[in-house]
């Protein structure tokens, strides 16, 4: 062994930080879904959808996202750079931060302090604490690779530089605002300019959290639990510049058919089909990795994880671009069919690659082994069941929506009121409820999983000394 | 590439930024030094002290989660909610509230659509309007008392005119008056333009007589039709609330019986202040139904208030 010791307390502070911030998330994710058949659900002022749903999309991108990224991006730089990070003191204290700013900024979104920009709710206190958060992690990433012992970076190594200098750039322009008091501030930027800039950053905020980072670990991961190198490293060079070169061009196909200029949003359909080589790049890579031995499925517990979140993210980076395009955007958009295409790729890519790498950090962190393999099993096809649910029947009822809203008599009067259009999502709505329900038991046997590991590897230990 | 750079990881990270910054540049920095994206239509005015106000408990509330404000150039789209969004409208919005999800329907042009008491009673409670409506309960926002400082405040960050007076304005109003302000004022910097008409207007046999009078299938069917479109504003015998009695003789303020085609004309067109109709001035707020309703669902709920005149 070697003589120096991974920083593994803070990777591992980090990853039950994200679980528990990720439950958090979810059981708010629980409760707006079914606000939003059973009104009574709404307690106001603190508990309305209007102010819970930022919860959850904040807690999961914030909390569970950001929070599984800074602890496991830590594991893998200092796994690639061979050395313990440059500055472990203030990692320590970039754990406890991270805690305080999350734990404020539910509690400053119960109390309806909202700047309105989607991913960029958080008003502006809790942006400094955000930039100061993110200034810590640049500068021990960084750091630790500038002083690492390994020559040559590693492709994760690339995705985790590109997610750090783009989120900053991203979340620094985005805030920009005019302090109008201590918890109230307004986007600096107005009207069709302030959606063009909210909207290079939400889908970037995409691209560059629940994308790259997520590379960087597919990357990593996969080619350590199964054994078996990537497939191609000429293919993800491409692949890697070619998607953060891209993504930054596509922000307005979330504005399509609205006021922005025209050329704007053509010029983001044009690169956002384009982006499926490049995404696409990091699939084929994948697949063709483990196809050299398709036994891994089997012999690897692990494996299928990878294997189901990159296809995941295979049919999101081909959807996406599909839903770029002006004849199917008119149909879909605004409709629940964005949320089926937002959590195919949060739960079945992000989550599933997020738990796989914890499954596989935990037990070396603790020197043992899994506590079951079967819980963990079940505990796949339990998300995988409760997301399918989830995307399907929100596809379904959002071609509905799409199509009602568009239906007209012959003679040529609107054929429903948007009373009639709405009601017909409700036993949709219900269904996703349940799809919910399964998904959330399917996380909680990860935790049990997780937390009996953890007991298992700390009596092995105590039973050493 | 060259295999060097994957060894230097500062030359990478530079690479990495300007990589980055180049579709940024060129879609968003240099667009935004441009006129094209600072429009303003030449009647949009900044928002008032309480219009902010409202807008302000709009974002706390988080309305543009159930709510878009910007009608797309579709033709059915402008037939269910109005004329499409310029982006000359927004000038004064900081930030944009287009919104991405439509669990209600549009609000781009919602102001003035309906009198002010019905958003009162709406926000109150969208349940007693729409039995099957997922929109929270919003009565507890009468109960909060301005704030005039704050306000203030928020009007110096912004940089919008304002009068002592104005702020003096807000000490006895609540939220919910706030609310329905800002909502009132949405899209007003769009004259309604008069949409063509999806309908024909009256043919000359109609305009003699309606042509399901009598007809007990229609009644029936108007009855339905009343009851989802109608009784929100005129009460559920019809008997009057926030639009007018309708099974009194009287049309309009006035008394004394006008024809059917003027019944069509009203639920088809609706009313603007000051329009005049057979000699009668319209006080406004009664909305019109030419693209949500039918020419023959009109007449049938015509045949329908004719059944219930004078019982
Ligand atoms: C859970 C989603 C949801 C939230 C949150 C919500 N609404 Fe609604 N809203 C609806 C639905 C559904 C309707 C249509 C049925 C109705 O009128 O109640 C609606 C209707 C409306 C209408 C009438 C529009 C029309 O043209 O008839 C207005 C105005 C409105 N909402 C304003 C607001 C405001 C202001 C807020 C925030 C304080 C808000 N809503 C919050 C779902 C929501
Ligand atoms: C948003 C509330 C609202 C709704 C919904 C509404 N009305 Fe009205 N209606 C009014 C108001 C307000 C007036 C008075 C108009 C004025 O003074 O300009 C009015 C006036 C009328 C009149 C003129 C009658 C009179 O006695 O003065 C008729 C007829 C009428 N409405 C029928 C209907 C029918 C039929 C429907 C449903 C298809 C309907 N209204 C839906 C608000 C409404
Ligand atoms: C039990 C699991 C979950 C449930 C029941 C749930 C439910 C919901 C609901 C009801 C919405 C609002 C949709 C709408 O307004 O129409 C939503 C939005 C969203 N959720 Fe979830 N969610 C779950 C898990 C997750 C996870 C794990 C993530 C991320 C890691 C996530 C990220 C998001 C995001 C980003 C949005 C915003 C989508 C948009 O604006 O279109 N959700 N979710
Ligand atoms: C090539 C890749 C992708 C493209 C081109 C793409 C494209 C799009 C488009 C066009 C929309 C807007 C839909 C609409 O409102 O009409 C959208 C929404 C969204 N996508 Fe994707 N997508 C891609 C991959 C992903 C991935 C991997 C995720 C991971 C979770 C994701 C998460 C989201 C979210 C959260 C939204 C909702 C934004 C909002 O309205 O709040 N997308 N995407």
């Amino acid at each position: 062994m070697s003589d120096y010791q991974y920083d593994n307390e803070t990777v591992k502070g980090f990853i039950i930080s994200s679980i528990f911030w990720g439950v958090v998330g979810i059981l708010v994710g629980l409760w707006i879904s079914i606000q939003m058949w059973a009104p009574s659900w709404n307690i106001p002022p603190y508990f309305t959808f209007g102010r819970l749903r930022v919860v959850h999309t904040n807690g999961l991108a914030f909390g569970l996202g950001i929070g599984a990224i800074f602890g496991i991006c830590y594991y893998i730089t200092m796994r690639l750079t061979k050395r313990p990070l440059l500055f472990p003191k203030l990692a320590r204290f970039h754990l406890y931060l991270f805690n305080a700013a999350i734990a404020l900024a539910a509690l400053s979104l119960f109390a309806g302090m909202n700047q309105s920009l989607e991913y960029a709710e958080l008003e502006w206190p809790l942006d400094v604490g955000v930039v100061i958060l993110w200034v810590i992690f640049a500068v021990n990433i960084f750091g630790t690779i500038i002083k690492r012992k390994e020559e040559q970076m590693y492709i994760s190594l690339w995705f985790i530089i590109a997610t750090v200098i783009t989120v900053a750039v991203l979340y620094i322009v985005n805030n920009l605002s005019i302090p109008a008091g201590l918890f109230k501030s307004y986007h600096l930027f107005a009207g069709v300019n302030s959606a063009n800039v909210e909207w290079w950053y939400g889908h970037n905020a995409v691209g560059f959290i629940f994308t790259t980072p997520i590379l960087a670990m597919f990357y990593y991961f996969l080619p350590k639990s199964t054994g078996i190198p990537i497939y191609s490293h000429r293919l993800s060079i491409i692949a890697f510049w070619s998607l953060v070169f891209a993504y930054l061009w596509t922000g307005a196909h979330h504005l399509i058919y609205t006021p922005l200029p025209d050329w704007i949003q053509t010029l983001a359909i044009v690169f956002t089909i384009f982006l499926i080589a490049p995404s696409w790049g990091s699939v084929v890579n994948g697949f063709y990795t483990v196809g050299t031995d398709w036994s891994k499925m089997q012999t690897n517990y692990l494996t299928k994880f990878f294997i189901l979140g990159i296809t995941f993210y295979g049919l999101q980076t081909i959807q996406g671009p599909t839903q770029g395009l002006r004849v199917v955007s008119q149909l879909i958009h605004y409709t629940d069919w964005v949320p089926g295409h937002v959590h195919m790729g949060t739960m079945g890519w992000v989550t599933m690659t997020v738990a796989a790498s914890i499954y596989y950090i935990i037990p070396r962190i603790y020197d043992t082994e899994i506590y079951s393999e079967k819980i963990a099993n079940t505990h796949f096809y339990l998300v995988l069941i409760g997301q399918l649910i989830f995307s399907i029947t929100m596809w379904i009822t959002g071609i509905q929506q799409g199509a009602l809203w568009k239906a007209v008599n012959p003679d040529g009067s609107l054929k429903y009121t948007f009373m009639e259009t709405l009601v017909r999502n409700y036993p949709f709505w219900k269904m996703r409820t349940v799809g919910g329900v399964i998904f959330t038991i399917g996380m909680l046997f990860f935790i049990y999983n997780i937390f009996m590991t953890i007991r298992k590897g700390k009596s092995l230990a105590a039973a050493k000394a | 590439m060259t295999g060097e750079i994957y060894r230097k990881p500062v030359m990478f990270a530079i690479v990495a930024t300007v990589v980055i910054l180049i579709g940024t540049a060129i879609t968003m920095f240099i667009p935004m030094l441009t006129p094209q994206m600072h429009p303003r239509l030449e009647n949009l005015k900044p928002f008032t002290a309480l219009q902010l106000a409202g807008r302000d408990i709009y974002q706390r509330e988080g309305c543009n989660n159930c709510h878009t404000q910007t009608v797309r150039p579709l033709k059915t789209e402008v037939m269910r909610y109005g004329e499409y969004s310029k982006a000359g409208e927004f000038a004064y919005d900081h930030p944009f509230l287009w919104g991405s999800k439509r669990t209600g329907p549009d609000l781009a042009r919602v102001g003035g659509k309906y009198p002010d008491a019905w958003h009162y009673r709406h926000f109150e409670n969208p349940q007693a309007f729409f039995a099957e409506s997922n929109m929270p309960v919003y009565e507890w926002l009468k109960d909060n008392k301005l704030d005039p400082a704050k306000i203030e405040a928020h009007m110096k960050a912004l940089g919008f005119p304002y009068i002592p007076e104005d702020i003096e304005l807000l000490k006895d109003k609540t939220e919910l008056d706030a609310l329905v302000s800002y909502v009132q004022v949405i899209g007003a910097s769009v004259t309604k333009k008069a949409v063509p008409m999806a309908t024909p207007a009256v043919t000359e046999k109609e305009h003699i007589s309606n042509p399901f009078a009598g007809d007990p299938k229609a009644i029936a069917a108007g009855k339905n039709i009343f009851a989802k479109n109608c009784a929100v504003c005129h009460g559920e015998n019809a008997q009057g609330d926030i639009g007018p009695n309708l099974t009194d003789k009287a049309f309009l303020y006035a008394e004394g019986d006008v024809p059917d085609d003027d019944y069509f004309e009203i639920i088809n067109n609706g009313t603007t202040p000051g329009m005049i109709e057979e000699g009668r001035t319209a006080k406004g707020g009664m909305i019109p139904f030419k693209d949500t309703l039918s020419k023959d669902e009109i007449w049938s709920v015509v045949a329908y208030i004719r059944s219930i005149q004078g019982k």
